[in-house]
């Protein structure tokens, strides 16, 4: 349970203005997002939908400044993301963004506390958060499988592990692009509960999927094709 | 971020396929190890000829007669019957030059031929050398047990002799040589003493330990022979070596041909010995040193090999908030790891085998090879890392994940 939070008083998180991707393949030219604009607050549970080449993962990828936008503006935080290096950016992404992939993408061969830490690496400054890490996998029930390798570990139990990287550096947002698609029923329920529950608890989640019942859960659905916002609809 | 935290992240990255690991630094094994072996057996030579020469007595030169000069200053066995036969030095040359003054300390000449010495345990043929007692002191050698031949002896023209340690090995079994009686050429001698075993003998030399020494006046008289076959002036300090050998040529000059004798300095010997050493364990360090480049070749192969394959975990790192210049710095740690640790191992490897082959052949690792090994290592794993490193820091996170 969880009250939709009104727009005018929360705080934006994110932030896109009149974004456009192009792409050039030789002599064509493919307008992945056509002028989209839209804000993300504090606290909600959005699911990003549409079927696929509709756009969508680009927009992930440029509201996750993995990839820069042909134009328009981003902002994240208070920071002005519009132009930014790469080195910047990935210092923004370690700082405030936290991803949640279909496949995992978990170090093999790599306990899932040491899978847990990987963002620290990159954090100047980042002491003690092994303790942090370890709470952090108890919530999510992974309490005496901190030592397992990814082989180790059932698909549901790896994206709980991906689910606990995401929050090691407490992020201002959580991207997760399909985080059920390669799940069993039972595992993705687990998944979507989970993602609820951390809602509750103050998280700002973006889901990206094409499946419409996993859109279900979110309380802001944004409809995407062809590069264009086709509904933003809040419940 | 900490180097610190990055090289951790290498070492675990490097621990986590341990195989290829190894083999990947398996061509620097074997270049740093051939190339310690290699310099190993160069220094070993240069230190075994370097002792050979001290052993043989240091600030000396050698009169030898006509133009024959023996390649290490001691008797040549072959070149010994021509030279005798034709030898115009006598021991008043000898005299000579002992009185010649200052540089020349002390002149010892040396006469002699083939002997057969027997006792009631059997019999053996070696060199018979007439000398003085300056020989001991010239040669550094001593008498290991017993005495050497003195002044008294050579006066009183005594059948004294000196034997080789090889000779009361195999003669005097189970006793002490000296005060024992033996027989030379069917002459009866006294031991007076056993000379102490040379090593120069056991590489390529002439037999030493089976020399036989008698006072210069006795083999004169007893065996006939007279004529010197060799004269060793020592000079004061090695220093006046030019000084000496002009004083020589001047002293002998008086009486003798210059075509009669010939001046070696043992130590312009011992130079080119050295010079020519080292410029073989030189070039053999040059032909070990392209396995080594082989081997960096070899990790740059495995480093753009591992990079393809980890192109989904660099994406990963890099949606994380990896820099470039993190997996840079990551991936050249790595293969600079892989490098050293290969280099170390074939250092050990490099060492124990020179250990092992040194009863055999001379082989002593120097240090500074072992440095210059190490060095050479961890700069192959850098300078052959450096190009895969960058290509990994150079993908991008969005394709890098979607790779398959």
């Amino acid at each position: 349970m969880s009250t939709p939070k009104s727009k005018s008083s929360a705080k934006v998180v994110l932030s896109l203005s009149h974004i456009t991707k192009v792409y050039e393949l030789g002599d064509q030219t493919l307008e992945i997002l056509k002028d989209i604009s839209l804000e993300i607050c504090a606290g909600e549970l959005v699911a990003i939908v549409g079927p696929s080449g509709s756009g969508k993962s680009t927009l992930m990828h440029i509201m996750g400044l993995l990839d820069q936008q042909t134009g328009g503006t981003v902002k994240l935080e208070s920071h002005d993301a519009s132009s930014l290096t790469e080195v910047e950016a990935a210092r923004l992404r370690n700082k405030y963004i936290g991803f949640i992939f279909q496949q995992f993408n978990l170090l093999s061969r790599t306990s899932a506390l040491e899978n847990v830490l990987l963002p620290t690496i990159y954090n100047e400054g980042a002491v003690g958060k092994e303790a942090y890490a370890k709470k952090i996998l108890t919530d999510l029930g992974l309490g005496d499988r901190l030592g397992n390798y990814p082989n180790q570990l059932s698909g549901g139990q790896q994206q709980r592990v991906a689910i606990a990287r995401a929050l090691i550096n407490d992020p201002a947002v959580i991207f997760a692009d399909e985080p059920t698609g390669n799940l069993d029923s039972k595992s993705g329920h687990e998944v979507v509960e989970i993602l609820k529950k951390l809602n509750a608890e103050g998280r700002t989640i973006v889901i990206v999927t094409h499946d419409l019942e996993l859109a279900k859960m979110a309380h802001r659905t944004i409809k995407i094709f062809d590069g264009q916002v086709v509904s933003d609809t809040t419940k | 971020m900490k180097t610190s935290t990055l090289a951790k992240s290498a070492f675990l990255s490097i621990s986590r396929n341990k195989t290829r690991s190894f083999l990947t630094m398996l061509g620097v094994v074997i270049g740093v190890l051939s190339v310690i072996l290699l310099t190993s057996i160069g220094n070993g030579l240069t230190v075994f000829v370097e002792q050979q020469f001290k052993e043989l007595g240091s600030n000396l030169l050698i009169v030898t007669p006509g133009e024959i000069v023996n390649s290490d200053g001691g008797f040549d066995q072959q070149g010994a019957a021509l030279s005798f036969a034709t030898s115009k030095l006598t021991i008043d040359d000898s005299n000579d030059l002992t009185r010649a003054g200052y540089p020349i300390t002390m002149a010892v000449p040396l006469t002699g031929s083939n002997g057969e010495a027997r006792t009631s345990q059997g019999k053996r043929s070696g060199m018979v050398v007439g000398t003085t007692p300056g020989y001991s002191e010239v040669r550094n050698t001593k008498a290991a047990k017993g005495r050497f031949i003195s002044e008294s002896d050579l006066a009183g023209n005594r059948k004294v002799v000196v034997i080789g340690s090889k000779i009361a090995d195999k003669l005097f079994v189970g006793q002490n040589p000296v005060g024992q009686l033996m027989t030379i050429n069917k002459l009866r001698f006294e031991v007076i003493g056993v000379a102490e075993s040379k090593s120069a003998g056991s590489f390529g030399g002439p037999d030493i330990d089976s020399f036989m020494y008698v006072p210069i006046t006795t083999a004169k008289i007893v065996f006939g022979i007279d004529k010197v076959m060799e004269i060793m002036v020592q000079s004061a300090t090695k220093e006046q070596l030019p000084r000496t050998k002009t004083l020589i040529q001047t002293t002998l000059g008086k009486h003798l041909d210059s075509k009669d004798f010939a001046v070696t300095d043992q130590s312009e010997i011992l130079k080119t010995i050295q010079t020519i050493l080292g410029v073989l364990t030189t070039g053999l360090a040059g032909i070990a040193a392209i396995s080594l480049v082989v081997g960096g070749i070899g990790i740059m192969n495995i480093m753009l090999v591992a990079v393809s394959e980890r192109t989904k975990e660099i994406g990963l790192r890099k949606a994380l908030g990896a820099t470039p210049n993190n997996i840079l710095i990551q991936f050249l740690i790595e293969s600079a790891v892989i490098s050293t640790v290969g280099g170390l191992i074939g250092i050990i490897l490099g060492v124990l085998g020179a250990l092992a082959l040194t009863p055999f052949f001379p082989a002593t690792p120097a240090v500074s090879s072992i440095i210059l090994a190490f060095v050479v290592s961890l700069g192959t794993g850098i300078v052959f890392g450096v190009y895969p490193a960058k290509k990994a820091a150079a993908l991008s996170p969005i394709e890098a994940l979607r790779y398959e």
